[in-house]
């Protein structure tokens, strides 16, 4: 599952590295777009636009239908928010739980030395 | 730590979560003690409460009782600033001295996970791993989102750049 955590964020940040792509999903926050609606906007053919929105859908930024003759986009079912980020969030708080019990380990260690060297107090 | 091995090729000090399977959490860390020492700090309510809310979790301990013996029930209430104090319970299955603590979380009802905690020591570290299996995918996803809830700030970066990038999202 660390790979498959890997993999989704590798996939995400992939996906936003790209100004276009970046626009793209601003766009679509502001309303749902086609295809066609979208490549006009970035001044794209359709191809180039389609290459785009595939790669967004793969990371799960956003989604697509068709509708008629018309693919549809809009924003993703936004898993990395989901899912990733709390598993994440639940790394930091045992990494951060685990910190302090090495405090509370370190003093007991500690302890337990002295209390060696003179029998307990 | 420096940076030499250890004859253990994995990064020795870093806490891992894993979803192992639909239904289950496992994380991992190594501690530097004795497992002795290490399950003495999960089993002493005073020394419990010391680290099982860290501060980055923004919430305090209001209070702790540990009743740590087979059957023995333990009580955990956590104050999350002014809102009603949040109370976490239930009951040990298995208390194996300085190896292994199983325990239920029965504040979720039957959505509650079973956790398994083992502690196995290698040249005074201790290898920790703390397993939780839920009685379904639903609740562990439930769990997950709750979670997500009520932790704070940390990993909100990136949620806030996705956010900040899809603009407006926060309507949807």
């Amino acid at each position: 599952m660390v790979q498959y955590l890997t993999a989704r964020l590798d996939a995400s940040f992939a996906a936003l590295s790209d100004a276009t792509r970046r626009g793209v999903l601003e766009q679509l926050g502001r309303s749902d777009a086609s295809i066609t609606e979208l490549a006009e906007k970035f001044h794209m053919t359709l191809t180039g636009m389609k290459k785009h929105v595939g790669v967004l859908e793969q990371a799960g930024l956003v989604s697509t239908e068709k509708i008629g003759r018309v693919r549809a986009c809009k924003l993703g079912p936004r898993r990395l928010e989901d899912e990733t980020a709390w598993l994440e969030r639940y790394r930091q708080l045992w990494d951060a739980r685990f910190d302090e019990l090495d405090k509370v380990v370190e003093e007991l260690k500690r302890r337990e030395k002295v209390d060696g060297r003179k029998k307990r107090e | 730590m420096d940076a030499r091995r250890e004859s253990e090729p994995t990064p020795m000090k870093r806490t891992t979560v894993e979803r192992k399977s639909e239904r289950e959490l496992v994380v991992t860390r190594t501690v530097n003690g004795p497992a002795r020492i290490v399950f003495e700090a999960w089993t002493k309510p005073e020394l419990f409460k010391r680290w099982w809310v860290p501060k980055s979790m923004g919430m305090s301990l209001l209070s702790c009782e540990m009743d740590v013996r087979v059957g023995g029930r333990y009580r955990l209430v956590f104050g999350l600033g002014a809102s009603e104090p949040m109370a976490f319970f239930g009951t040990y299955l298995e208390v194996t001295p300085h190896s292994r603590l199983v325990w239920t979380n029965d504040e979720a009802g039957d959505a509650g996970q079973v956790t398994t905690v083992t502690f196995e020591e290698k040249a005074g570290k201790t290898w920790v791993v703390l397993h939780e299996l839920y009685p379904s995918k639903e609740a562990l996803d439930a769990a997950g989102t709750g979670a997500a809830d009520a932790m704070p700030e940390q990993f909100e970066q990136l949620d806030e750049l996705l956010v900040t990038l899809g603009a407006g999202v926060g309507r949807s």
